[in-house]
């Protein structure tokens, strides 16, 4: 049977001509993953949004652990003896910035911009991965059911895709988020709001990958080693599980690196409203919006959170791109 | 910064933002003052004259709600419309406390009560014109009740005529089957010269509804329903000489106002040019730099300009800080356990970091600690401190755990507080509320709730409040005018509670603070009605249904070219009666 990802010969849409740009003298085989692998290496921008990545994600799980597990970031801890009390905004040049507090502090209570920022990361990147992963596992099965099967199944999904596309899904999200009680689903406090927001953002958005998925099927389903598939005698399951989905890995893989940094701000346009997670628990939206009380008089506060939000979205946006550019040359 | 709210939804009163008020208070009303300094207009008179002439040049950040006497709920307007309109009784034009008392305006003297407090006799001076020269009569004012009280032409107005007077059914004088409009029974008018309301229940301190603007005569010729704003007829010194309705107007000398009839208004400056809609930031800017005489909101400047003049000693000897009718604070629920417990309520006064309280708020200048509930603005009041925060106003702990000992709770216990959502200070309190309650054990869930169902759907509604376990709730009150009725009445008597929700008063309910309060109300003698007023506020402490936050205070900022310049205690912002300007 096929894997064409692994066996380049077997490859039907392998481009000889980047093969031959990809290897160097000596002609020698190399799998798409390697070819893919030596051209994201080169791509200099998306290694730089890559790296920042990585030490976001790393970052962001160090914090989950030491905030969460053992609440060893002093998040809620007030230092109101640093601020100037008749304007209630840190003492000192630049938002409070010292030693003891490298990226200054809140105005009014003190607290310290950086434990705040790091504790956010975990709830901001944290959501943002679980969504996309929602709106990938939905939007995949829905776009390869679509794409293969065709006919009423394809019209009937592809309509509910335009439904969900036309859902007015920010006032939407405002609006459940206003009604879930406190405890719902065996799910209580920030537990519930952040499945809560997993779920709105996730739920919402499989529709646009669920549209590529489909393109992508309608064209693979004609090719040689499904009807290859399907003369062996291969039920259904087997084809779209282990015929289809590996070849749908590429693009699944970018949309899902692009999809990330669009719900990061999505997240973060939820907590800006106020229906994100409840305070004192810090989010990066959290923190804007309560910046935006202050950016005449202290705009420093505002300057950290949007410049965590802008670099995060800005890196997986880099390191998406390149991605694309690597595994799908023709896109170039 | 936040919006001057406008709420009418309870039947009695509504919370308005008043502006600001003396904090100092107690100089009187007779000193004065050239020199600037940082309060110099608080408690006595900046740089006073009597030089006629000039124009003073006002500016509004929103539009007026309305220009009509009968259909104006701000303060500012309460205060701006005795220039053009005349009420029975008004607050005198004088500095600190002093313009917290009723003077006769209209009217010769200050209400006769009889049968027990529940008719108010008023006799009205004679030769007040309008600005046609037509004589105004005794007809005139109950003309301008009467449409006062259709409240779906005039939605904006206080409706503390339609809660009071004995209606006997009469809802609008454009209803009115009687050929002058005339027929409400309530208001007798025997003359010309006299006018005697007739209440549905004893009430001392009518008085106040005397000032209300509605009680400013209105010719019910000219009247022109809701197009009376545009012009409305003159009584005081000044009258309307333009009116572009969301955009400007001006006010000119009306030259038939006779001084002779008018003790309490000087008349300063020849004109008043009034802009509508102007950005709040640019305002602020435009005082500094001399370019406009009045913010009229008189709630204070916005915070980036408040830095500005904090920071700027020269500036801030142009400013003045000025304690408002209005208090934030927390109130405890007794429905939720074990906060049903008085001890347990006590352990939450004692453990709450008082300056944390006041920084969510904006630290001294946005306003002064709260011992108790009735601001030290408000006539009679008295500052009392049952439940001290240790030395440093930051907490008691050690007292707080004696009384969780007693509630048998020596762990703590853990509850819900509940904040408006839109409202950032009430975030911060709720968070500084968290932290220094956890010292003692208690721990507390902070809960957001939408700020325009707040009152109606959530704390505000018994049955959510208690099966939601919203053991706080952090709240809100200023007063429409400053006097222990008009600020304790809706926020202390749990009759007021409605199961169907919409209350202000979210915890106290105790029949021994609404025995008090029926006394207050029948006590026509000022100073023990004041004392009576002050037991309430001293018994529904000691129940600590009420946890008291924060006294506010606004910083106003002088202009340079002005006269005349003070506080009063009765709108708690600047006199706008009393100013003159030495640009001519």
């Amino acid at each position: 049977m096929t894997a064409p990802m692994d066996v380049p010969s077997s490859a039907p849409e392998a481009q000889p001509g980047a093969v031959l740009t990809g290897a160097g003298g000596s002609i020698q085989g190399r799998s798409l993953r390697q070819i893919a692998w030596l051209r994201l290496k080169r791509d200099r921008v998306a290694m730089a949004g890559g790296v920042v990545v990585a030490v976001l994600v790393l970052a962001a799980l160090a914090a989950g652990v030491l905030d969460k597990l053992f609440g060893l970031i002093p998040t809620t801890a007030f230092n109101q003896d640093l601020i100037d009390p008749d304007l209630q905004i840190p003492k000192g040049a630049f938002g409070g910035i010292s030693l003891a507090h490298p990226l200054g502090i809140e105005p009014t209570s003190g607290r310290d911009l950086l434990a705040r920022i790091f504790a956010g990361s975990w709830i901001s990147l944290l959501i943002a991965f679980l969504a996309t992963m929602l709106s990938v596992v939905i939007g995949t099965l829905m776009g390869v059911v679509a794409g293969y099967f065709g006919g009423w199944v394809d019209t009937l999904i592809s309509r509910l895709m335009d439904v969900f596309l036309a859902f007015p899904l920010l006032v939407f999200a405002l609006a459940l988020a206003g009604v879930v009680p406190d405890n719902a689903f065996g799910l209580s406090g920030d537990v519930l709001r952040i499945a809560l927001l997993i779920f709105i953002i996730g739920f919402f958005n499989w529709p646009y990958i669920g549209r590529i998925i489909r393109g992508q099927t309608l064209s693979l389903r004609e090719r040689e080693f499904v009807d290859a598939a399907k003369s062996l005698g291969a039920r259904q399951p087997y084809i779209l599980f282990r015929e289809l989905l590996p070849n749908l890995a590429a693009p699944i893989l970018v949309y899902s690196t692009l999809l990330i940094p669009t719900n990061i701000l999505f997240e973060a346009a939820l907590s800006f409203l106020g229906v994100g997670v409840r305070p004192p628990t810090p989010t990066w939206g959290g923190m804007l919006s309560d910046a935006a009380h202050y950016y005449q008089i202290d705009p420093e506060f505002m300057l950290v959170p949007g410049l965590a939000i802008f670099v995060t979205v800005l890196a997986f946006n880099l390191f998406g791109d390149g991605l694309r550019d690597a595994l799908d040359p023709r896109a170039r | 910064m936040r919006r001057k709210p406008l709420v009418a939804a309870v039947a009695v009163t509504a919370a308005l933002t008043m502006g600001l008020s003396a904090c100092g208070g107690g100089t009187g009303g007779s000193s004065s003052t050239t020199a600037a300094a940082f309060n110099a207009g608080v408690g006595k008179v900046f740089n006073p004259s009597d030089a006629k002439g000039g124009t003073i040049r006002i500016a509004n950040s929103g539009d007026w709600d309305s220009l009509d006497p009968a259909d104006t709920y701000y303060a500012y307007s309460w205060n701006f419309v005795r220039l053009y309109g005349r009420s029975l009784v008004m607050f005198a034009s004088a500095p600190g406390a002093d313009g917290a008392k009723l003077v006769p305006d209209l009217a010769e003297s200050l209400g006769v009560p009889s049968d027990n407090a529940k008719t108010w006799t008023y006799k009205l001076r004679k030769g007040v014109k309008y600005e046609d020269g037509s004589a105004v009569t005794a007809k005139d004012v109950k003309y301008a009740v009467e449409r006062s009280l259709d409240k779906d032409t005039y939605p904006n107005g206080p409706t503390y005529f339609n809660d009071f007077l004995d209606l006997q059914g009469y809802t609008s004088p454009y209803k009115d089957s009687d050929p002058n409009k005339l027929g409400l029974k309530a208001i007798d008018t025997p003359d010309d010269q006299t006018i005697v309301f007739h209440l549905l229940k004893p009430f001392s301190g009518f008085d106040y509804f005397a000032q209300l603007p509605a009680t400013i005569p209105v010719p019910q010729a000219k009247d022109t329903g809701t197009k009376y704003k545009e012009h409305v007829v003159a009584t005081g010194p000044y009258k309307f000489e333009s009116n572009n309705l969301g955009k400007n107007f001006t006010l000119v000398r009306n030259d038939q106002w006779d001084p002779k009839t008018d003790p309490n208004r000087k008349a300063l400056p020849d004109k008043y040019e009034v802009s509508l809609n102007v950005n709040a930031d640019d305002i602020d800017n435009r005082l500094i730099s001399g370019d406009l005489d009045v913010d009229i909101a008189g709630s204070g400047v916005q915070p980036a300009a408040q830095g500005r003049v904090l920071g700027d000693q020269a500036l801030k000897a142009n400013a003045d800080s000025a304690t408002v009718a209005r208090i934030w604070y927390t109130s405890i629920n007794g429905d939720v356990a074990p906060l049903d417990n008085v001890h347990c309520r006590r352990a939450v006064e004692y453990a709450t970091d008082k300056v944390g309280y006041q920084n969510a708020y904006g630290g001294p200048t946005g306003g002064e600690i709260a011992t108790n509930l009735l601001p030290p603005v408000i006539p009679g009041a008295e500052k009392f401190n049952q439940y001290p925060a240790g030395p440093d106003n930051k907490g008691d702990v050690a007292k707080a755990k004696e009384e969780l000992q007693q509630c048998g709770q020596p762990n703590g216990f853990t509850t819900n507080i509940a904040y408006r959502s839109e409202r950032p200070k009430e975030k911060a309190s709720a968070e500084a509320l968290q932290q220094s309650l956890a010292k003692a054990g208690i721990t507390l869930n902070i809960k957001p709730f939408p700020t325009g169902d707040y009152f109606k759907l959530y704390a505000g509604k018994p049955d959510y409040a208690k099966s939601n376990g919203l053991g706080l709730m952090l709240n809100g009150w200023g007063a429409d005018w400053p006097d222990g009725f008009g600020f304790l009445s809706q926020i202390v008597d749990s009759r007021v509670i409605r199961a169907s929700g919409g209350n202000t008063n979210l915890s106290v309910k105790d029949p021994a603070v609404d025995a008090l309060v029926d006394k207050a109300l029948s006590t026509t003698d000022t100073a023990a009605r004041e004392k009576t007023w002050v037991d309430v506020d001293k018994k529904v402490m000691d129940d600590a249904y009420v946890l008291p936050g924060v006294w506010a205070k606004g910083l106003l900022y002088r202009p340079k070219n002005l006269t005349n310049v003070f506080v009063t205690d009765g709108f708690q912002m600047y006199d706008y009666l009393a100013l003159g300007t030495t640009r001519k």
